[in-house]
């Protein structure tokens, strides 16, 4: 394995050794790749809210609306982080089952996952979820439908913004709308692996 | 006449094949086109500064490779390093074996796919199965995938359909949103049942050691939230120096790929899950690949370790339109393809020294390219080689007289001026049909060759 590495780098060596002089590092504004025009003026969760409809995402900024929408799709089974369930039992009412601990032998019993993101991107709609603020990969990711609950101070304008903030968390995941594919003819169906509906709840 | 194995491939090709990897890779570049150009004043500007970045990276891979390496295992990492493809697929197994482990769900990854991991672990008693819905299906059809994110691009839904019938999946549906939900429902169950999850890297900084991934399906997600074990095959031109490079290079591999604004799922894994997560990895494995490419690398072509495997040139190439990807008899098609899997080779360079004549030159792969590879240029340069190490080239009509009578002065003046009785050439009468057809409604310019000399020897000098 050492004898590997070695040989390899000798290789990656002896092929820059001829070079009279290395490529620099280009210097240049990050604003370049920013969509300026889209942020300029906006409210962040204004503009977020209208950016995650456009990739097939919805968002709310009240629990009750959210609650009316599951009760509505018949989505009434469901995972709640157990942090925010304290703060939602009241709202959601009768009708639903809501269990704050995630089976993984029975993933199909939960028609929703409720959990908490990082944070969210308004220039692309994205959500981010990480392992400091969301209780459980699987239950973000199992469900049709994955609810991210959102504080409002924690939306970044742009991706160069939350590039800067993945600080030292081992896995942060950027969401931009449900889970899709077209590999068969083209055709755009949403719900492959992961949710067929990507709800933000922002708060 | 004998052709090119490209060209043999070509003709072959079926029509409604044919058809529909030109609609949809045609349909794709539009999409990206429109999208680059709405939203950014100057999207050519992008690529470059892009294109700059990769070079770096590629060109200080002597320092970018054991920094990023330090990182990796700061952040708790093991990492490996595989010379070959054969070794790339031991360390897997290895790997695989000393948990105990046998069961592996795959994530799509093109580095897999060159070094052929999936065979090598099911001859080796392991189950390894693809989770992309398009790498899936080429695995349960033993087939190859044909463009680098399409891997299904030369299937319709019906033979999809028949597949997944024959596999068990379900009786004969070929609706796609029916196609897609019973491979959910079958994979869901392979992931966490799965010991090991194993993905690819788009990127990896040297920064801070995070690998990117992209995927729109959620599938690598699944593998990395379902298994214990993470590996991470990673070629060594992967490397990118710093994070903030990172919102660029995927602002531009979105839109280029599939004309989308970013993929559904970005993540960045800098180590093993954090201890009070309870789903995902709690052990992770980089192995850095070179498998060929510090070969590249020292040749006149490293440019093209840059490629980011977008795509967009096989969508915008009017050759790879018509061949589609398995003309290119390489898991690397189209024109990054044509310029990769020969150099690829190393010492067999000449059994896909064809390809790089798979080309009409037309720069369209330049122009779209995210990392601005200048792909014409390095096509010819590999014409050029195939040139000098004497690769045959059945179909090209022979150019000896013409090579003859372009480098004797003497002989190349007596041919201009002798070139004046095709001005009387009775086409109609020549015992060619295809000329009368063509001579009914056309007519030659009367030839005037040597007129410019005459000019050059009879001009004023100044």
């Amino acid at each position: 394995m050492t004898d590997e590495r070695e040989a390899i780098l000798a290789r990656v060596h002896q092929a820059l050794a001829p070079l009279p002089r290395r490529a620099a590092l280009p210097e240049y504004d990050s604003e370049i790749a920013v969509l300026r025009q889209l942020l300029a003026g906006r409210d962040l969760v204004e503009l977020f809210t209208e950016r995650i409809k456009r990739v097939n995402g919805l968002a709310f900024t009240e629990v009750g609306a959210l609650v009316a929408h599951l009760r509505a799709n018949g989505w009434l089974h469901g995972y709640c982080d157990p942090v925010l369930w304290p703060r939602f039992a009241p709202l959601f009412g009768p009708g639903f089952t809501v269990e704050t601990a995630f089976d993984r032998k029975r993933v199909d019993d939960y028609a929703f996952g409720l959990t908490r993101a990082a944070g969210a991107i308004a220039e692309s709609g994205t959500i981010v979820l990480n392992e400091a603020a969301t209780s459980r990969r699987l239950a973000a990711l199992a469900p049709w439908v994955h609810v991210a609950v959102i504080e409002r101070a924690e939306i970044f304008a742009d991706l160069p913004h939350a590039i800067a903030a993945l600080g030292s968390d081992p896995n942060v995941i950027w969401i931009t709308g449900p889970s899709k594919t077209a590999d068969v003819e083209g055709i755009l169906i949403e719900g492959v692996h992961g949710p067929g509906v990507q709800i933000a709840l922002v708060l | 006449m004998k052709f090119q194995p490209i060209d043999q491939f070509a003709a072959t090709l079926p029509p409604d094949k044919r058809a529909s990897v030109y609609q949809s890779t045609k349909a794709t570049h539009e999409k990206r086109t429109k999208l680059l150009f709405d939203q950014f004043a100057d999207p050519n500007r992008l690529r470059e500064i892009a294109g700059g970045i990769k070079q770096h990276a590629i060109e200080n891979l002597d320092t970018l490779l054991p920094r990023v390496e330090a990182k990796l295992k700061a952040n708790g990492v093991r990492v490996h390093w595989a010379a070959t493809a054969d070794s790339a697929c031991a360390t897997v197994l290895g790997i695989m074996r000393a948990r105990g482990a046998t069961r592996m769900v795959k994530a799509k990854t093109m580095v897999s796919e060159e070094i052929e991991l999936a065979p090598y672990l099911e001859k080796h008693g392991m189950e390894a199965l693809e989770t992309d819905l398009g790498e899936f299906i080429v695995q349960i059809d033993h087939d190859h995938p044909s463009h680098i994110v399409r891997p299904i691009i030369h299937k319709n839904r019906r033979e999809i359909a028949t597949s997944f019938e024959r596999e068990g999946l379900g009786a004969y549906d070929d609706d796609p949103g029916t196609i897609t939900r019973r491979a959910r429902h079958f994979l869901r169950h392979k992931y966490l049942a799965a010991d090991v999850g194993l993905t690819g890297a788009n990127f990896i900084s040297a920064e801070s050691g995070r690998i990117v991934l992209v995927t729109n399906e959620g599938n690598s997600r699944f593998c990395l939230a379902a298994t214990k074990c993470h590996i991470a095959l990673v070629g060594i031109e992967k490397v990118v120096a710093r994070d903030r490079d990172l919102a660029l290079l995927l602002n531009l591999l979105g839109r280029s790929a599939t004309a989308q604004e970013l993929t559904a799922y970005t993540e960045f894994i800098s180590g093993p899950k954090a201890a009070a997560q309870p789903d995902g990895p709690e052990e992770m494995h980089v192995i850095f690949v070179d498998n060929g490419r510090t070969e590249v690398l020292a040749s006149e072509c490293r440019e093209i370790l840059r490629c980011i495997r977008c795509g967009a040139c096989l969508n915008v190439c009017p050759v790879y339109r018509q061949v589609s990807g398995h003309g290119y008899r390489s898991v690397y098609p189209g024109p990054v393809g044509a310029v990769l899997s020969p150099l690829l080779l190393g010492k067999k360079f000449p059994q896909k020294a064809d390809l790089a004549k798979a080309s009409s030159l037309c720069g369209a792969c330049h122009e779209v390219c995210p990392v601005n590879i200048p792909i014409p240029d390095l096509l010819l340069r590999l014409r050029h080689r195939a040139k000098e190490e004497s690769v045959p080239s059945p179909g090209t009509p022979p150019m000896g007289a013409w090579a003859l009578l372009a480098s004797q002065p003497t002989a190349w003046k007596a041919a201009l001026a002798g070139g004046r009785v095709l001005n009387y050439l009775p086409a109609k009468l020549l015992p060619v049909p295809a000329l009368h057809t063509w001579a009914a409604t056309h007519t030659l310019p009367p030839w005037r060759g040597g007129e410019f000399r005459k000019w050059l020897r009879q001009r004023p000098k100044p």
